[in-house]
């Protein structure tokens, strides 16, 4: 394995007594998409400009490429940053936008205006080099914001927030763009967001922050498929609690009791986050089925619809499960000749052991 | 009916002939061919603006203004700039009370800062020159410019100067090619009022003058003499359009600015 583009040991930030940042340690593989994922005042953004030079740790080290950043000013470090505002010179039309960087590290004219006509034409701008910057929409302004960064090929591009300014259709296309545009390049990208479904949909990998630490590093899939707490769960996407009391476990082998599920023996891999302090089951609104006609499902269980959400495709159905107080969730595809039942109906859940999780 | 909207457009037609009237009285008596100010007019002259000409005493309390006002804008701007950047960029221990005991000389009575710099200068043994009107302008001009100055740096996104760092620029640099352009029409518009307190102002300068003038202390001089007053009137209409210009530039610098920001306008001076 190649060696981290970023590494962070124990890394702290303090201003004054509240911790932004404690105990932070963090590997970033060369050329991945990473996303630091986290509601506000996690300390993702802290994490994001501390990576730039912008804030200086309280303790602790951070490496970029193997050397030391201890002392290394941001106009010093191989890394270069998109603004959650953007921070677009106005006083500067778009390619001097663009060449701002090159000039400061004082290259030839001739190579300037090649490189800052490539940049423009790698984000699509091409035509746009005279414009006044001020008169830019969000999503050009975004744009040049890209150009201007990724012009000095950096080691590291840092994002912050760089699509929250935008609206709904323009942040989805802005964010397969990225994807694409970070392919091309091949520079690692490290992306700070508090939108789940941005960071699953972009990432290589995505650590989850809560209270200035680090909940749990992971790809999108696993971070969906085995969160290590439920509070990551909860954040990433929807998923049912249950709770449940660990009886014994032997091998591989755990026995549970649940509450409405009754006693059930699961696999030790089950708890993804370690069987250590485990309190609830959980389980994802899709890996559970109302059952119709004749269906049969390799475990059921009797419940009542209380609420129900009809989004066209999907069908989101609460339903009260017996022993228990407040409904869970399910989701249904709404498949041809598949009726949607309605509210105080009586509903047989399919489930399964296996899609069970334990957490803590 | 007489409504309530109709009671304001009256009050607003009389408020603004009081506070107009007698200024407009200046250029109609300055181009009326009589050495008596008084109504009914006489006719139509400009040689009360040609004795203008002629007046060396004059022409030397002229050149003491304007030099005096062009130096206190500058300086009273080079203080306002550091100091509006000190507070809109930095924090320190009792920030905001040092900013308030620099404003402070907007609210105070010139008379005492002209009585007490004048009590000092002498006390320390200094001669009163040109420089101690100089010195007091710029106590009371420097207000001023901070209050201009720390709008257009509040209105700076931060975010600018860290991508100008971050882009490799050194802080420096970054002052040069990204802050300055983009106060510049603060620091216009405060060179200009600067400009326009110094030139009007006459408390302080008749205090602290010595044997030189400045052109309100030259007009009050001459008020003792009842047949200059003509050209006192052509001097005063002079010194009228003068300042309303130069208020006028002032701020379309101070919109262009906020314009060029990106920010919405608010507040101003006209």
């Amino acid at each position: 394995m190649t060696q981290p583009i970023i590494q962070l040991k124990g890394f702290d930030k303090f201003f004054g007594d509240f911790a932004a940042l404690s105990q932070v340690d963090l590997d970033i593989k060369t050329g991945e998409f990473f996303s630091l994922l986290g509601p506000s005042g996690c300390g993702k953004t802290t994490l994001l400009r501390s990576i730039a030079g912008f804030e200086t740790p309280s303790a602790g080290s951070l490496y970029i490429d193997g050397k030391t950043m201890e002392g290394v000013p941001a106009n010093k470090r191989p890394t270069n940053m998109v603004f959650q505002s953007y921070a677009i010179f106005p006083h500067m039309s778009v390619a001097e936008n663009v060449a701002y960087g090159l000039k400061a590290r004082r290259l030839p004219k001739a190579e300037i205006t090649t490189r800052v006509a490539e940049a423009i034409a790698m984000v699509g701008l091409e035509g746009f080099g005279g414009r006044a910057s001020h008169a830019l929409s969000g999503g050009q302004r975004q744009r040049v914001a890209l150009a201007r960064a990724l012009v000095l090929k950096p080691r590291v591009l840092l994002l912050d927030e760089p699509l929250s300014a935008l609206d709904k259709k323009l942040r989805e296309q802005m964010q397969s763009e990225l994807r694409r545009l970070q392919r091309a390049v091949g520079i690692t990208f490290v992306l700070v967001t508090h939108d789940q479904e941005e960071a699953l949909t972009m990432s290589d990998r995505i650590a989850v922050m809560f209270d200035g630490k680090i909940a749990q590093v992971a790809t999108p899939q696993a971070l969906y498929g085995q969160p290590c707490s439920r509070r990551v769960a909860n954040f990433i996407g929807m998923m049912n609690f249950l709770d449940a009391k660990i009886l014994s476990t032997s091998g591989d082998t755990v026995e549970v009791d649940v509450q409405s599920l009754g006693k059930l023996s699961l696999s030790l891999s089950q708890a993804t986050g370690g069987i250590e302090g485990c309190n609830s089951a959980g389980v994802r609104p899709e890996m559970l089925t109302i059952l119709t006609g004749s269906q049969t499902a390799e475990r059921e269980i009797e419940a009542v619809v209380s609420e129900v959400f009809y989004y066209g495709d999907m069908t989101y159905y609460d339903v009260r499960l017996p022993f228990k107080e407040e409904p869970i969730t399910i989701t249904m595809r709404n498949t041809a000749g598949r009726t949607v039942l309605a509210v105080g109906e009586n509903a047989r859940v399919g489930w399964s052991a296996s899609s069970l999780l334990l957490l803590r | 009916m007489l409504g309530r909207g109709h009671f304001f457009k009256w009050y607003m037609g009389i408020f603004l002939v009081f506070l107009y009237a007698p200024a407009i009285l200046l250029p109609v008596f300055a181009f009326n061919d009589s050495s008596v100010v008084s109504f009914p007019l006489k006719g139509f002259t400009t040689k009360w603006f040609a004795v203008l000409q002629t007046t060396d005493s004059l022409h030397v309390a002229v050149r003491n203004s304007l030099m005096i006002a062009v130096t206190t804008a500058i300086f009273s701007t080079l203080f306002g700039v550091l100091a509006a950047r000190a507070s809109t960029r930095f924090s320190f221990p009792g920030r905001r009370s040092i900013m308030g005991f620099i404003m402070l000389p907007m609210v105070l009575p010139e008379i005492i800062i002209g009585v007490s710099l004048l009590v000092v200068i002498i006390q320390m043994g200094f001669e009163l020159s040109l420089w101690s009107i100089i010195l007091g302008h710029i106590l009371i001009c420097t207000p001023f410019c901070i209050a201009i100055l720390s709008s257009a740096f509040m209105n700076l996104d931060q975010s600018l100067e860290e991508a100008s760092f971050d882009l490799g620029q050194t802080r420096w640099n970054t002052f040069w090619l990204v802050i300055l352009p983009l106060v510049m029409p603060g620091i216009v518009a405060s060179l200009l009022i600067a400009f326009t307190i110094s030139l009007d102002e006459f408390i302080i300068a008749f205090f602290l003058a010595g044997t030189e003038p400045t052109l309100p202390v030259y007009i009050w001089g001459q008020l003792r003499f009842p047949q200059k007053l003509p050209s006192l009137m052509a001097l005063g209409t002079i010194l009228l359009v003068l300042s309303i210009s130069l208020l006028l530039i002032a701020d379309y610098f101070r919109r262009r600015g906020v314009r060029k920001t990106g920010i919405e306008n608010s507040g101003g001076f006209l």
